[in-house]
């Protein structure tokens, strides 16, 4: 359940081209999973921006005198985010978390793949020491333009078995994509279930390997978010039911984590004809 | 000294006058986690069709200014799917709900209507005959006295005479007054200030309209100056027709200011988006605002504005 508090930021340091920072209040760590995120409010008080943004959890901590940590990795992209890095250590931030449902977790030791794209690898280390902890292999894939936009490389390859980085420029690993190297890496690895977090059209190439290699993958998506806690129907996309119906689903509350065979990736945007609902010849 | 904070519109009592506004609480369940939803004047909930609907294409929202664009287009699982899930939900957890119904044309009205008429959660019925996400704007009933009072009038049919029926009205007419009259002689029992104002924005890279709709319904603060004219216009023209207000209220201060134009209760949307909490919250700064300034009730403020300087 999610919680809204006054939280205080402890720290806020610069690492690449993003900002980590290191939240304390109350409560908003408890049942906190890899793949939830929080909502922030930005701007301070009358404000002209009336709605919350949206961060993975990077990590979460529990504590007891202190109350709790929530750790975020911010890229400063507009306006909001611009205010929140430039927040001084000891600002009083009003976050609602953990918010949507996190990466399903296997109940077998399997081999997964952790794909990331820019600020994607934010939940990756959390979500990595989760599966090494129920006996999983984790290898892991970090992509981004160039190599400031890598986050938490270190820590990251330091849990990994097999770690590999692609930049668009090449300025580190291999110049490319992470789909490039995905099929390799993944008959190497052999690899059954594949954890992604990043921009869309990553996820869409992330999930047509997947399947093309008959793994289960598990994607974070992004999409723009009014409330963050299921009450506009803003944040929809066209995803695929057990029944087989395609409906535009909530991303905030039935996602952000989708199984990527489920989400109809060349459709994001529309509202396919055959969706629950779609408004039939002249209607709507 | 307390303050007295129950109020009513029409025959529907309420113990608080801050509900919530259509499409931006859904029904009710997902803000329960953040504030006792008991405790608040009313949900007033998602605008309901007939059958399920899919909603426009994203993005569906843009933020701008004090405000958002948004081109949601009703998206909801239909009557049926509401009364079995929300309804019940509703009814259990003990919430004052006003259902907000909408239709594509005046006979869909009266079949939402009739589905939800019965159920003993329903304390009234707000009726959306002005959301702007339609794909043709002729279907903008509100727009015209003749088809506004056309839905009115068949809702009315359709329930018993003891339910609340309030219109909802649209700020983009000519002549709002003329449309509260002509909902009013077709039986509505008040009115609904205000829905969305139509929209548009581009975006700066592409240089297209930024939402999948284009066009979108404009709310939050920077609408509040339109909404404050509207209650005031149809509250100095109709002294006593009872008005649920609406239009970017985030506070108790701007609560306030629709009660004074003369609102009887408020309804709080955009708001809720950037703090879930707000309608618990803006309840309590109202209730201070109007305890600073020596008000003994919500009553006795209402349409102070309109009062003549001592
Ligand atoms: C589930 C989820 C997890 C995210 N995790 C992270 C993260 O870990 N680190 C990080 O830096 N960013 C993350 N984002 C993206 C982040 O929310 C946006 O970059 C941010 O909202 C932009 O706000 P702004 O004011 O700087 O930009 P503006 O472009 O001015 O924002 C205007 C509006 O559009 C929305 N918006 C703009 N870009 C995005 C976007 N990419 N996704 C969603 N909404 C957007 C904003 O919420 C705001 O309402 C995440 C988004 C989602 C939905
Ligand atoms: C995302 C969103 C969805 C909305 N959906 C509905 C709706 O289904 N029915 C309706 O009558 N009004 C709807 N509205 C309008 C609001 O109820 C309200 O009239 C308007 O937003 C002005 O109030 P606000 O500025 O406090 O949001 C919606 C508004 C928003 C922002
Ligand atoms: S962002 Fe409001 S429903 Fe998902």
């Amino acid at each position: 359940m999610a919680v809204q508090v006054k939280a205080t930021l402890l720290s806020n340091r610069r690492v690449g081209s993003y900002h980590h920072l290191v939240l304390s209040g109350a409560g908003f760590a408890s049942g906190v999973r890899p793949g939830h995120f929080a909502a922030i409010a930005v701007g301070g008080d009358n404000t002209p921006m009336v709605l919350r943004r949206a961060f993975s959890i990077h990590r979460a901590t529990e504590m007891t005198a202190k109350g709790s940590v929530v750790e975020l990795v911010v890229s400063a992209h507009g306006p909001g985010t611009q205010w929140l890095v430039a927040q001084p250590v000891g600002a009083i931030l009003d976050v609602v978390a953990p918010l949507g449902r996190p990466f399903a977790l296997p109940r077998d030791p399997v081999n997964c793949l952790l794909v990331a794209g820019g600020y994607g690898s934010a939940p990756m280390a959390y979500l990595a020491e989760e599966l090494i902890a129920r006996g999983c292999q984790v290898d892991m894939i970090f992509g981004a333009s160039t190599e400031s936009k890598l986050f938490d490389t270190l820590e990251c390859k330091r849990l990994a078995r097999y770690f590999e980085i692609t930049t668009d420029d090449g300025s580190i690993g291999t110049k490319g994509r992470v789909s490039d190297v995905m099929p390799e890496m993944m008959k190497r690895a052999e690899t059954a279930v594949v954890y992604a977090c990043g921009p869309m059209p990553m996820l869409q190439a992330v999930a047509k390997v997947s399947a093309q290699l008959g793994a289960i993958s598990q994607t974070a998506v992004e999409e723009s978010m009014a409330c963050g806690i299921g009450v506009c129907m803003t944040c929809v996309l066209p995803v695929i039911g057990d029944d087989g119906v395609t409906r535009m689903v909530r991303s905030c509350v039935d996602g952000p984590v989708f199984r990527g065979d489920r989400v109809r990736w060349d459709a994001v945007g529309t509202v396919p004809s055959d969706a629950y609902g779609a408004p039939q010849s002249g209607g709507h | 000294m307390t303050v007295s904070m129950s109020t009513s519109l029409g025959n529907l009592q309420l113990r608080g006058p801050v509900l919530t506004a259509s499409g931006c609480a859904a029904a009710g369940k997902e803000l329960d986690q953040f504030f006792d939803i008991t405790e608040i004047g009313g949900i007033v909930t998602k605008s309901i069709m007939l059958e399920p609907r899919s909603g426009r294409p994203t993005p569906r929202m843009a933020e701008t200014p004090s405000g958002m664009l948004n081109s949601i287009g009703l998206q909801g699982p239909g009557v049926d799917s509401f009364v079995a899930n929300d309804l019940a939900w509703l009814e259990q957890r003990g919430a004052t709900t006003i259902v907000s119904i909408a239709g594509n044309n005046t006979e869909e009205f009266s079949r939402v209507a009739a589905r939800v008429r019965d159920h003993s959660a329903v304390k009234g019925i707000e009726v959306n005959i002005s959301c702007p996400n339609v794909s043709n704007r002729g279907l903008v009933f509100a727009c015209q006295p003749e088809s506004a009072a056309d839905v009115v009038a068949a809702v009315r049919r359709t329930v018993p005479s003891s339910m609340p029926v309030i219109a909802k009205l649209s700020p983009d007419v000519t002549d709002i007054v003329a449309i509260a009259h002509a909902v009013r002689d077709a039986g509505a029992d008040g009115v609904s200030l205000i829905n969305t104002v139509l929209g548009m924005v581009l975006d700066p890279q592409t240089l297209r309209p930024k939402l999948g709709g284009k066009t979108g319904g404009l709310s939050g603060p920077a609408i509040r100056p339109i909404a404050i004219r509207c209650v005031y216009q149809i509250r100095a023209a109709m002294p006593d027709f009872p008005i649920l207000g609406m239009g970017g209220i985030r506070s108790g201060l701007d609560a306030l200011e629709f009660i004074a134009a003369g609102a009887n209760a408020v309804s709080i949307g955009t708001a809720i988006f950037g703090d879930p909490s707000a309608p618990m919250r803006i309840t309590r700064e109202l209730e201070e605002e109007l305890q600073k300034r020596g008000f003994s009730s919500v009553k006795e403020a209402c349409g102070i504005a309109h009062r003549v300087e001592r």
